[in-house]
């Protein structure tokens, strides 16, 4: 029967509705006062019924809910014979929860249409070889999956045969198809745009980056920082106290309009509401926009940042070093770089990859006897000739003379940054090639946004030696660079930037760099989505997209903001009520319900626009 | 012990929470500290032990109050 009643409420709320128009019709058109009143009999009855249950069931477990309050405030009204206000509070009451929660759900979407995308089915071989399509709960690690083109990926896993493009956007919010082949990983949640893969499974349920991705949203949306708690706390005792000061308005007043007055004006609504709808709401766009925020506390740490430190020259960079620039000197220029590219592909360096790649096709050469000088380079013999491969060091060793032309060249690349590759054939110097790291494309932009952003320090904390370092930061107007920094040493110059106030944000990827990630205010992980990363940090940039920083920071400016918006209008409300009703005539039950009711709306609807944040750069970057 | 995550209808209110929070950790058997009602998930979880209570005691204990369970999951921990 309770359950009963509780289900049609929205069919009681438009009942009522239709009870008070009729009442009054039957007053002003009818001139009939039994109408009048019994209607509204009827419709404050029915109405109360729900609510009255709600406070029941709220007692029961030792909570003054608003529902108590509001029960008592229709009943003590219904008892002063004053119908009017008690049916309009009612319907006010049971409109406005109606029009929250079709609202709130539209706070949740962004969410939702993520937790919408989890699997539900897959295809799985049978033990007679057979593919059968079964839940998604039924399939285990190890298992061979089959995924057709238009279906989603089931789990994670690694392709076995086949290939296609998979669209990866609901992990990585990137909708740009990705090729995968023969021992690829996939990733549950993904669609499979074309081709046919056939996959064994590795991580299933909760394990997967999806699973993974979901609950730390699912949590993060519900995380309460120090605020919220200290509003819950009050709000536990705050309903209480209404009902006591109610009680005794009453007790020494006599007037009952008075105290139930106060019973509809003490809801505390908008206040309870205001935050947790501000946070789902720029999480949920966070999420939409890969960027994964855990929580309100990080929201407001982070919305306060004034300096950001980046690990590595690699986080700016693209860290994979290529030939920026080269010079040769003599002839034979073909047949020198097929030495040359003989000799490097003896070595992994990083080095000798990016000549490789820079020198392309060619014709390679036997090489007889190489020597490897550790911290210089490469000496080889092809055919008759010597050729030595490596920096200036190892060319005096070699005793190459360096011609005028030659020695300007060098000064000129070391100072543009360049880690140089010299070689030499049988004593004399035939290329000069200058290898650098490229700036990452659009980490200029970025830069530029986090500062109007209002970032003050933008630092870079790097392994590689200092003129690389100083030259990155000097390329990208950056305000200090350190180079020849362990993980310690980066941990104890965050300390130190804490110490003289700052609040630091670090950018690392999450491996290395934990005890900087943890000891900043805010640790920002570049996760590839797989990365332990995810769970070590406050906010992870999904598929390590750096340009996703100007986003997450401008988003948790705005979501900050909208929550002290929020909490501004829920007390100010509460607060003009109050006043009114003891400074003013016009102030009853039905008004103050109405205002109630509206200032609720208002901070969903206020926590709404979050959804639709974006920022310039973000629509630049779909369309290019 | 085992640990439950159940599902519930949108919840709308904020004080819904405070119902639910005290009617769970009425129940004898479940872990207090593990108690955790998620507001714009709609979702419970719990650690219980399984010896002292049941899921179908929990999910009880929250469909009295008025909120309807969608689905639920048990894991042991």
């Amino acid at each position: 029967m309770q359950r009963y009643i509780l289900s049609k409420k929205n069919s009681i709320t438009m009942i009522i509705a239709i009870l008070i128009v009729f009442a009054f019709s039957g007053r002003f058109v009818l001139d009939n006062m039994i109408i009048f009143n019994w209607s509204l009999i009827v419709a404050s009855i029915l109405g109360v019924a729900p609510i009255m249950i709600q406070a029941y069931q709220a007692l029961k477990v030792k909570v003054v809910s608003i529902d108590v309050l509001v029960t008592i405030a229709v009943l003590g009204a219904l008892l002063i014979q004053n119908y009017e206000e008690s049916s309009i509070v009612t319907f006010l009451f049971l409109f406005g929860s109606y029009l929250e929660q079709r609202t709130l759900n539209k706070t949740r979407s962004a969410i939702k249409e993520l937790t919408d995308l989890a699997p539900e089915n897959a295809l799985k071989q049978m033990e007679n070889k057979e593919y059968e399509e079964v839940n998604v709960n039924d399939v285990d690690e190890g298992d061979i999956l089959l995924v057709k083109t238009g279906a989603k990926v089931p789990v994670d896993g690694t392709v076995l045969t086949g290939e296609g493009h998979i669209n990866e956007a609901s992990i990585t919010g990137e909708s740009v198809p990705v090729r995968k082949r023969v021992d690829s990983e996939v990733f549950a949640g993904t669609i499979l745009e074309n081709g046919t893969l056939q996959i064994r499974s590795d991580r299933i349920g909760e394990d997967t980056t999806f699973g993974r991705i979901i609950e730390l949203v699912e949590e993060a949306q519900d995380s309460k920082s120090e605020a919220e708690r200290f509003i819950d706390r009050f709000s536990k005792y705050y309903t209480p106290a209404v009902l006591v000061l109610s009680f005794i308005v009453w007790l020494f007043s006599r007037d009952s309009e008075l105290a139930i007055t106060i019973l509809v004006l003490g809801c505390p609504g908008a206040l309870v509401i205001g935050v947790p709808v501000s946070n789902v709401a720029g999480i949920g766009n966070g999420a939409r926009n890969g960027v994964l925020l855990k929580g309100s506390e990080v929201i407001n740490d982070f919305s306060k940042v004034d300096t950001i430190v980046f690990d590595k020259t690699g986080t700016l960079t693209v860290g994979n070093p290529e030939v920026a620039e080269k010079e040769f000197y003599g002839d034979n220029t073909e047949e020198i770089l097929g030495y040359l590219a003989s000799v490097e592909r003896e070595s992994d360096h990083p080095i000798a990859k990016a000549v490789l790649q820079d020198i392309g096709k060619t014709t390679f050469s036997t090489v007889e006897k190489t020597e490897v000088i550790k911290g210089e380079g490469i000496v080889a013999k092809i055919g008759v000739h010597r050729i030595a491969v490596g920096n200036v060091a190892l060319m005096e060793k070699e005793n190459v003379k360096l011609s005028k032309k030659a020695k300007k060249d060098v000064e000129l690349f070391e100072k543009n940054g360049d880690s140089l590759v010299l070689t030499a054939i049988d004593g004399e110097l035939k290329i000069l090639m200058g290898i650098r790291d490229q700036i990452r494309p659009g980490v200029r932009k970025v830069l530029r946004s986090l500062k109007m952003l209002g970032v003050k320090n933008l630092v870079v904390l790097s392994g590689d030696n200092q003129g690389t370092v100083d030259l990155v930061a000097r390329d990208l107007k950056l305000t200090e660079a350190h180079g020849h920094m362990l993980p310690e040493k980066k941990a104890a110059y965050i300390e130190n930037l804490q110490a003289k106030g700052q609040i630091v944000a670090f950018v690392g990827d999450g491996v290395n760099d934990s005890p900087s990630l943890a000891l900043a205010n805010i640790g920002i992980a570049m996760g590839s989505g797989t990365d332990v990363a995810i769970e070590t940090s406050d906010v992870v940039l999904m598929n390590s997209d750096f340009s996703r920083l100007p986003h997450a920071l401008g988003l948790t400016k705005i979501t900050s903001r909208n929550m002290k918006q929020n909490i501004t209008i829920a007390i100010g409300v509460v607060l003009i009520l109050l006043t009114s009703l003891l400074f003013s005539e016009w102030m009853n039950m039905s008004i103050g319900m109405l205002v109630h009711e509206a200032s609720i709306l208002v901070v969903i609807l206020n926590g709404m626009r979050l959804l639709r944040y974006r920022r310039e750069d973000d629509f630049n970057r779909t369309r290019s | 012990m085992e640990k439950a995550v159940i599902q519930l209808e949108t919840l709308s209110c904020p004080s819904c929470i405070q119902k639910i929070e005290n009617a769970v950790k009425g129940i004898n058997g479940v872990h207090q500290d593990s108690l955790k009602v998620l507001f714009n998930a709609s979702k419970v979880k719990a650690d219980f032990d399984s010896e002292k209570t049941s899921i179908n005691e929990i999910e009880k204990a929250i469909e009295n109050l008025g909120y309807p369970v969608v689905k639920s999951k048990v894991k042991p921990v």
